[in-house]
């Protein structure tokens, strides 16, 4: 196995707010290997733009490391500008991250001339356009971005963030705001960007599809702290915390699971549950599944970390499947390391 | 047979920006009877929200709408202005996209559908009215007691449940909600969904749902119909076309939200390539042409194929369907 790129050890991140302290990230472990694909999947206010924002040394993380290629990201102004040629960053909304007036040559070109990039101009910013799908370069070259349409325009964000030959792309959103049709079309690009040049994806989403379509692995985050993680397939077959498998049950198109609404809204992470952060929404826990089990106190009152999965072949560090849930663990101990993970019945 | 709630005949809708006309609507007939659910899909500049905007009469005044809108029988082009707004609450209601931006910052929710109760229903009591608020509320799953509130006290998904409420008030017979969920996290929309879904069947509500999202309509809407480029190209029961497109369209639209874990598509996205047509230089014959993947070089350019019949209570407009290689 390859030594991670991007390795976030231990990461908590606290802002001050009005009405308190705000845990948006509560202790993240993450793995990225070269030339994957990591879809970090959660609710709005769970922390995934803050945990990116501290990979890219925007935010500085409280206490825990962020470290990138060996190095510790850090606030040393030279060792940031390096970091940020390696790791860019593309925006969901591809018509408010492009200045409009700048055409997309400008566009690709200005982060060329900030790093300094040696080399022929022309031909680098046309190189990183017909590779992102706007061909022939050079008629799209001299467009505006209001002449071009929405889908050019992701094209041409992710051009921007090529045209630097990073090892990191960090992707928010980097779908939502298209149309349907367009969608599949970025999405392909990205995993062929991959797949060509070995730069490594981490894509913040809600949407599972893309996860499905072009993720290697999947990172549940839950209020500030990653709840599941594992290859999709383990993820999306054999989902273990009763969050993934809300989040699961409520995609329209998978009619064969008994959807399960989580009540309420959006959890506040300047109110943090005690015990397990997810039981006041816990399907298990409402359901009297957790009485049942005998694991209702764990639930409520003590805190848990992710564990490996019970059952299931344990792959190196990067891949295993882990959770973060009192009644995966307390399964695993009533039958013995049984059926843990063997069937692919979600739900 | 029971009148429709909304019957579009052959309607056109030309919108009118820089002195050039926008075909947007082309002749698109629809009808949705009482109860039933019908869903709207296509991309960004389709015509969909267009038609949402002809029903109630809320687009541009240089705007050309042309055949005719009948809701309940009467037909909306030919009302006078005062009866428009009449219609505009008690027979169809509306619930847009932007949630924050369609209520008042500085009105209490609870005022504010009091007051399209009140504007509406003359004859109502100030208690009766407060009353009715708060059920209302409950109706779309928040307590009574939130109408105390302020817009910016609610969260998304909670002033998206106040629109609906709002658009409930006066109980039209047909809502139409032009992407009620699109920008909502995954599990608010699931709860929007729901609320949807109950009203529907519990209120006897019929439901023009409109989005670009086919996975959504498939759950929640009885027929499907699929629009390019300002005409309707598929129409059917919602499975049917969801599960077994016969428009190539449709059939991208359906495959670009993957079936999670379908092995198919896993590493597979799928999308269409091209853009969207420009409405003011439509591609000649079938609009779709040049994106098509099954296109027939020597008869679509020319060939501007109308909606003809695809299998039981289905229309696809396709030069592949219908004839002998229709299964």
């Amino acid at each position: 196995m390859a030594e991670p790129l991007l390795s976030v050890r231990d990461v908590h991140v606290r802002f001050a707010s009005r009405r308190g302290p705000v845990h948006a990230v509560a202790g993240v472990d993450l793995d990225v290997v070269p030339g994957e694909v990591l879809a970090l999947v959660g609710e709005s206010g769970c922390g995934k733009t803050t945990l990116i924002r501290s990979i890219l040394g925007l935010v500085a993380p409280t206490s825990g490391s962020v470290t990138f290629d060996g190095h510790v990201v850090g606030r040393g102004h030279r060792r940031l500008r390096r970091l940020r040629r390696s790791v860019q960053m593309v925006f969901q909304d591809p018509t408010g991250a492009l200045n409009p007036r700048h055409s997309l040559y400008e566009s690709v070109a200005e982060g060329l001339r900030i790093h300094k990039v040696e080399g022929d101009e022309i031909g680098l910013v046309h190189d990183a356009l017909s590779r992102a799908g706007l061909r022939p370069a050079a008629r799209y070259a001299p467009r505006y971005p209001h002449e071009v349409s929405g889908g050019q325009r992701q094209r041409a964000l992710i051009a921007g963030a090529m045209a630097l030959s990073p090892r990191l792309l960090l992707a928010d959103e980097p779908v939502a705001s298209l149309d349907a049709s367009i969608r599949g079309e970025i999405l392909a690009l990205m995993r062929g960007l991959v797949d060509d040049t070995g730069v490594s994806i981490v894509a913040v989403t809600h949407d599972l599809g893309l996860a499905w379509n072009i993720a290697d692995r999947i990172a549940v985050m839950y209020l500030g702290r990653i709840v599941e993680i594992g290859a999709t397939e383990d993820v999306i077959g054999d989902p273990q915390h009763p969050y993934t498998r809300a989040l699961l049950s409520v995609v329209p198109e998978l009619e064969a699971m008994e959807r399960q609404i989580l009540r309420g809204e959006t959890p506040d992470p300047s109110r943090v549950p005690s015990g397990c952060r997810f039981h006041p929404r816990c399907p298990v826990v409402a359901s009297g599944e957790a009485e049942r089990l005998g694991i209702l106190a764990r639930c409520t009152g003590e805190d848990l970390a992710l564990a490996p999965v019970p059952g299931a072949a344990p792959p190196d560090r990067v891949h295993a499947h882990l959770a973060a849930c009192h009644a995966v663990s307390a399964d695993a101990t009533i039958t013995a390391g049984g059926e843990g993970s063997a069937g692919a019945t979600p739900g | 047979m029971t009148e429709a709630v909304l019957e579009l005949r052959d309607l056109h809708v030309t919108y009118r920006a820089a002195g050039v006309d926008v075909p947007a609507v082309r002749g698109v007939d629809l009808t949705i009877g009482p109860r039933d659910t019908l869903g709207l899909a296509g991309e960004s500049g389709c015509g969909k929200s267009t038609i949402a905007g002809a029903v109630l009469r809320l687009l541009p005044r240089a705007t050309r709408v042309e055949g005719e809108i009948l809701l309940e029988g009467q037909d909306v082009l030919k009302l006078r202005p005062g009866k428009v707004r009449a219609v505009r609450w008690t027979t169809a209601a509306i619930v847009f996209q932007g949630a924050l931006h369609s209520l008042n910052p500085v009105q209490r929710v609870g005022d504010q559908i009091a007051e399209a109760i009140e504007t509406h229903a003359r004859t109502r009591s100030r208690r009766t009215t407060t009353a009715r608020v708060g059920e209302l509320l409950e109706r779309v799953g928040l307590p009574a007691r939130r109408r105390r509130e302020y817009p910016h006290q609610l969260s998304g998904g909670q002033r998206q449940r106040v629109l609906i409420a709002l658009a409930l008030a006066c109980e039209p017979a047909l809502l139409i909600a032009d992407e009620p969920t699109t920008a909502l996290d995954v599990m608010v929309q699931a709860q929007v969904l729901s609320v949807l879904e109950d009203l529907q069947r519990d209120a006897g509500l019929a439901l023009l749902f409109i989005t670009h999202d086919l996975s959504v309509l498939r759950s929640s809407c009885r027929r499907l119909a699929v629009m390019y480029a300002g005409r309707i190209v598929e129409e059917g029961p919602s499975g049917a076309v969801f599960d077994e497109p016969r428009h190539p369209y449709a059939r991208a639209l359906a495959s670009a939200f993957p079936t999670i874990g379908d092995p198919a598509s896993r590493y597979r996205p799928s999308g269409l390539a091209g853009d969207p047509p420009d409405p003011t230089a439509l591609p000649t014959g079938c609009p779709f042409h040049p994106r098509c993947p099954v296109v027939v070089d020597d008869v679509c350019p020319s060939l501007d194929v109308r909606l003809r019949p695809a299998g039981p209570a289905r229309e696809a407009a396709c030069v592949h369907v219908g004839g002998d290689d229709d299964g």
